[in-house]
């Protein structure tokens, strides 16, 4: 893999990696890899970093939804646009465009459900391009971002000394 | 109790565990296992397959579409070709295939050459064999690669076979193509049969194994052993296989037919699963080792340790005659003084005298509070 591919791998994985870390683990020079990193930062190749929570651990409150949203794609308003007056909401955290039976997936956070209901009969629904929404409330997480975080850390069964 | 096994010393890895399991909080460098769970989808098909009912003895050299695969797979990976008919024996890990292998070659008296340091079970078989182990020892100038001047003076008329293993335990060191060669003819003009432990064969870096059976010449005489433990994470299934000549797979299916039937049917399953579908979690794995030895090796290194890079497996084998320690005194001094456990090198022979096995089959973050104690042990003395 070229570096690129294999530096974003491991960030994903891991966010705090700093290039040292990263470089040990490659076996290159530090300023090869924080040349890449800035580089890419720069093209917004990375574009952010995020911390798995499990929020459910927590005092927080508050509820994720998933809403399905077809639209009807106008001349001047293609689906981009569409997009991007929704994403442009804080309570929207990840927007996507689908194939199949609708056409956009709309993530949404709420401190409770009247929240997120509001967003969708006052900001969403009204919108000229939306024919339809379907909104789906997040019960439990079970997996996010590739890791497992309902479950137990399970401690090492292994023998302390093996041949 | 037969004089033979009286005879036999327990292994210097149980003596360590004895005293190290009874530290608490104790870090390990002493694990010769991975630390991954077997992949979702091969425990899944072991599942499914007792759901099913699936609980029955299988034929002797094992389930056949599991053969078939093992043949795919040696051919389409090493470049090698068995018949899953008559050259593969699916065996209870590489273990038994050490053992049968021993057992089905061995005359009374012969001599079987052994590289140490090498793993633990070796030199027991051979004698429970009746043989006689002689033993060649790579030197660690050499990054521990068996070259023919170490076998010089050691082949005699009694001399039936050879054991090599590469990548190796304890030494992580691997032989490329032009090292085999180097050897092949020797082992060709003495007529000596080879067993080879392939038991890490997926797991070099930078390089790709090659199996000295690929070599002219070579896999009429050589029995290649091989598993799941290592590549797969599969160590607690005891799934292994061998594959040879057809008159030595017959002769050591004969053994393993009496002493165990067959390898565990659902671990059989679980094999063709890995077998089929685990190519990407044996990438993905070794590509995690491979950065969890560049930290260590560079970490030994820093706090001034003699470590040859290792280029396979998941260990790490430095020196410590640095510090004028014997290898059993300073891994129980680091133990007790930092709790961190790492196996004396002399536990795989008594050329690995002034060496420590540190294994890396651990998260990052272990490997370095564990370098981090280390290095204060260093300075403590
Ligand atoms: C070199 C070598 N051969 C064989 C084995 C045994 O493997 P298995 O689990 O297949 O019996 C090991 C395990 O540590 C090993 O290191």
């Amino acid at each position: 893999m070229e570096l690129r591919e294999t530096l974003l791998g491991m960030l994903e994985r891991d966010s705090r990696l700093l290039p040292e870390d990263l470089a040990e683990r490659l076996g290159l020079q530090i300023e090869e890899v924080a040349s890449e990193l800035g580089a890419m930062v720069d093209e917004q190749v990375i574009c952010g970093y995020h911390t798995l929570i499990n929020w459910d651990k927590t005092k927080r409150e508050f509820v994720t939804a998933l809403i399905e949203v077809k639209v009807s794609p106008q001349h001047g308003m293609g689906f981009d646009k569409i997009a991007r007056r929704i994403y442009l909401f804080d309570e929207v955290k990840a927007v996507y465009l689908m194939s199949g039976g609708f056409d956009l997936t709309v993530i949404v956070e709420g401190d409770n459900i009247k929240d997120i209901a509001y967003f969708i009969s006052d900001k969403l629904a009204p919108m000229e391009s939306v024919l339809s929404t379907a909104t789906h409330f997040v019960l439990k997480k079970y997996k996010d971002h590739g890791i497992v975080i309902e479950r137990q850390k399970k401690p090492d069964e292994r023998m302390i000394v093996s041949p | 109790m037969s004089q033979r096994i009286k005879e036999l010393p327990f292994s210097g890895i149980r003596k360590f565990f004895d005293v190290a399991k009874e530290i608490k909080g104790a870090i390990s460098l002493g694990v010769g296992e991975p630390d991954f769970d077997t992949p979702w989808n091969i425990r899944a098909e072991a599942i499914y397959q007792l759901e099913n009912g699936s609980t029955a003895y299988s034929s002797n050299a094992g389930l056949l579409e599991l053969r078939q695969e093992i043949s795919r797979y040696m051919r389409e990976r090493f470049h090698l070709e068995y018949s899953p008919l008559s050259q593969i024996v699916v065996t209870v890990g590489a273990s038994e295939g050490i053992d049968i292998a021993m057992r089905a070659i061995i005359e009374p008296g012969d001599e079987v050459l052994l590289v140490e340091p090498c793993f633990v079970s070796y030199k027991p078989c051979v004698l429970m064999a009746g043989g006689v182990p002689v033993i060649a020892a790579p030197k660690a100038e050499n990054g521990f690669r068996l070259r023919p001047e170490d076998l010089e003076g050691k082949i005699g008329p009694k001399t039936k076979a050879i054991l090599i293993s590469y990548p190796s335990n304890p030494t992580g060191a691997i032989m490329d193509l032009h090292d085999l060669e180097l050897l092949a003819e020797i082992f060709i003009k003495h007529d000596l049969c080879v067993i080879s432990d392939e038991i890490y064969a997926e797991l070099t870096y930078g390089q790709e194994h090659v199996s000295i059976a690929s070599l002219p010449g070579m896999a009429e005489r050589t029995i290649v052993l091989n598993g799941f433990s290592k590549a797969y994470a599969m160590t607690g299934w005891r799934l292994g296989y061998a594959c040879g000549p057809a008159s030595v797979m017959e002769a050591m299916l004969k053994i393993h037919q009496y002493v165990l039937m067959c390898a565990p049917t659902t671990s059989q399953h679980a094999g063709i699963e890995a077998l089929k579908n685990g190519a990407a979690s044996v990438r993905a794995m070794k590509s995690e080792y491979d950065g969890r030895r560049r930290v260590i090796v560079s970490g030994l290194r820093e706090m001034g340790l003699d470590c040859f890079e290792p280029k396979g497996a998941f260990y790490a084998f430095p020196s410590i005659k640095s510090t004028g320690l014997s290898s059993d005194d300073f891994c129980m001094r680091l133990l007790k003084q930092e709790r961190v456990a790492a196996v004396p090198g002399n536990a795989f022979g008594e050329c690995g005298e002034g060496f420590i096995r540190c294994s890396y089959a651990s998260s990052i973050d272990s490997l370095k509070e564990a370098l981090k104690r280390i290095g204060r042990f260093l300075e403590s003395l």
